[in-house]
């Protein structure tokens, strides 16, 4: 009889579907996978490190980096363990801007995430539909902090500045003649909160239509359903948290349970699952979409009544306004001291979470009183997810590992910090 | 807060003297010796009043600098973040490892799995051993990487870089040529300075 051998390949770390820089080593026994390696830390940056070496505000847009589709839930966890330490409220307008931007991040997020999973595992088309809207969002980032993505935008006492009463619009170029570009900005004529709204509306039919691109897709079924099944038990052994958690029909959101912000007065449901494979976390993140969308529209309601502050009026944590800083004495001392200095915050040490489009999110700071952490370390829910591989790929074959690595929704930039 | 007052009580009624048990911005810290750990962190899992079902990060930490002062106890802590979904509270469970010189704790891996990676990325960044973890290699950083980056002795910009090199026709390592800068300095002020 031929003698057998288990087959090791590598996978990755440059393949298209590994996400990033993922390097995967696959013992295979045939086509079956019989221990899963993966080595992580490729795109390692040393976040953590960096941060005790710059001010407290400084490493706000190291935050950013971290999970790239999901930047301001980053800088939210962040700005929230600052703000603990330091014993300091954020006015009330700040925090539904806030609450309204982690909903459009997650939106965000999981539209990249089903969109480049069906590309991963032979849905071609729903990766174009899932930009199309991903460029909207990422617009209204751009017209509230100037940029798409690495926005830095939230900041220790609120955010940077209130919204604009007006959007960017698109111009007549060699590729977008006139008619195109009225189109495109029919929703621009108004405020960033006219165009948010106009995009809610618009998102519910877009939603419709993944459904039926997707849901009852038959591929699709092939490919997810039974794929990659965590029982609630291990899930919540593997220190799973967000939709991979939620897919194991566990109810767990920090939203509803322990509410930061102002969440405990929105309305809103969570999706539960309750087989716990790749199709229920898939409809997990579609449901999460709609309830995201939900969220947004009552923000946008308040938050079109309600003018006000949008950062704390302490100036030993945020900059004085810019005429003050230039009529008064103790604001420019305050200014001056905030820029060349940074905050002091006072020593202890604080556990931030919030409910990441991923997961939990935490930020543990540690503070010694000086103008820079002692320590941070940054809770990033991909990486316990992906510590899980071998026992999820195990007994799978090999275009299954493809399936559980889009389901994870598997970022390197968090995984690696 | 009253779920973290009761999550105090019971925690000072179980372990008595055998913890130090506090309560600042609404989170519990419980610092356990090395000795306990392992008990007590099976405790904190399997007995109905605590039911950490969860644990969510762990993380090293090196106090040799804390404050721009020498650092009295040991040097290496590992600080544990625990949840339990039923009593809806969180724990931080804390740990100095005895030793400066070799470090080494107990591995939780036999209560929480989900320790693995959190204990090879502390091995990793700050050279804690943790003993009966089945495969405690590094995670994070590069393959034959000396030395533990997240230490404070540690320079942040390390102490080797890597070039090609067109005439071996390989990567190289080499010394580092970065100058150490520091733009803002590291202050510390005394208590009540500009009445904060």
């Amino acid at each position: 009889m031929a003698e057998i051998k288990n087959f090791t390949i590598n996978f990755g770390p440059q393949h298209p579907s590994a996400h990033g820089v993922l390097r995967l080593i696959l013992e295979l026994d045939g086509e079956v996978v019989v221990r899963a390696d993966p080595h992580i830390g490729l795109l390692h940056r040393g976040t953590e490190k960096l941060a005790e070496t710059r001010t407290w505000v400084q490493s706000v847009p190291y935050m950013d980096r971290l999970d790239y589709v999901s930047m301001m839930c980053n800088e939210h966890a962040y700005c929230l363990a600052i703000e603990r330490l330091l014993g300091i409220e954020v006015p009330i307008r700040a925090q539904y801007i806030r609450v309204m931007f982690d909903e459009i991040t997650r939106i965000l997020n999981h539209l990249l995430n089903i969109g480049t999973h069906a590309l991963d595992i032979g849905a071609m088309t729903m990766v174009l539909y899932t930009f199309r809207e991903r460029e909207d969002l990422m617009d209204a980032y751009e017209a509230v902090s100037g940029a798409r993505m690495h926005a830095a935008y939230y900041r220790p006492g609120g955010v940077y500045r209130d919204l604009p009463d007006e959007m960017p619009k698109y111009t007549v170029s060699k590729y977008k003649d006139e008619k195109r570009v009225k189109e495109l900005n029919r929703a621009r004529e108004g405020s960033l909160l006219d165009f948010l709204e106009d995009f809610c509306e618009r998102f519910e039919g877009y939603l419709d239509d993944y459904h039926t691109l997707l849901t009852d897709n038959r591929i699709w079924k092939q490919r997810t359903v039974g794929i990659g099944v965590v029982s609630p038990e291990e899930a919540l052994a593997w220190g799973f948290t967000g939709p991979m958690l939620r897919g194991s029909g566990v109810a767990w959101d920090l939203r509803k349970k322990q509410p930061y912000e102002v969440y405990d007065q929105l309305e809103f449901d969570i999706p539960v699952g309750t087989n716990g494979d790749c199709y229920d976390r898939y409809l997990v993140r579609m449901e999460e979409m709609r309830q995201s969308n939900r969220i947004i529209k009552q923000c946008i309601d308040w938050l079109r009544k309600n003018p006000g502050p949008v950062i704390t009026d302490n100036y030993k944590v945020a900059p004085p306004p810019r005429e003050k800083m230039k009529t008064g004495m103790e604001e420019l001392i305050h200014h001056f001291k905030l820029m060349t200095e940074g905050i002091h915050v006072p020593p202890g040490e604080v556990y931030a979470a919030v409910e990441h489009p991923k997961g939990e999110f935490g930020v543990y700071a540690i503070s010694d009183g000086a103008n820079k952490p002692y320590r941070v370390k940054l809770r990033a829910p991909g990486f316990a997810h992906l510590s899980a591989m071998d026992k999820m790929a195990r007994g799978h074959l090999i275009a299954d590992v493809v399936a559980i690595i889009g389901t994870m929704d598997i970022v390197f930039g968090e995984i690696d910090r | 807060m009253k779920r973290t007052e009761a999550l105090v009580q019971r925690l000072r009624n179980r372990f008595g003297d055998q913890v130090v048990v506090q309560e600042h911005h609404g989170e519990v810290t419980m610092t356990v010796d090395k000795d306990n750990y392992l008990a007590i962190a099976r405790t904190l899992r399997d007995d109905p009043d605590f039911a950490f079902e969860q644990l969510i990060d762990l993380s090293g930490i090196d106090y040799a600098t804390y404050a721009n002062r020498p650092w009295p106890g040991p040097r290496f802590a590992v600080a544990v973040h625990l949840l339990s979904l039923t009593h809806n509270v969180r724990l931080r469970l804390k740990t100095f490892a005895v030793d400066d010189d070799w470090p080494t704790l107990p591995s939780l891996i036999e209560i929480w799995p989900s320790v693995d990676w959190y204990e090879r990325e502390a091995f990793d960044l700050f050279g804690i051993l943790f003993e009966g973890h089945p495969d405690l290699r590094r995670i994070l950083t590069d393959y034959g990487f000396v030395g533990h980056p997240l230490r404070k002795d540690f320079p942040v910009t390390g102490h080797v870089e890597m070039r090609y090199d067109p005439e071996k026709g390989r990567v190289v390592y080499q010394p580092v040529t970065i100058e150490p800068r520091e733009n803002t300095p590291r202050i510390v002020r005394e208590a009540n300075y500009g009445d904060v």
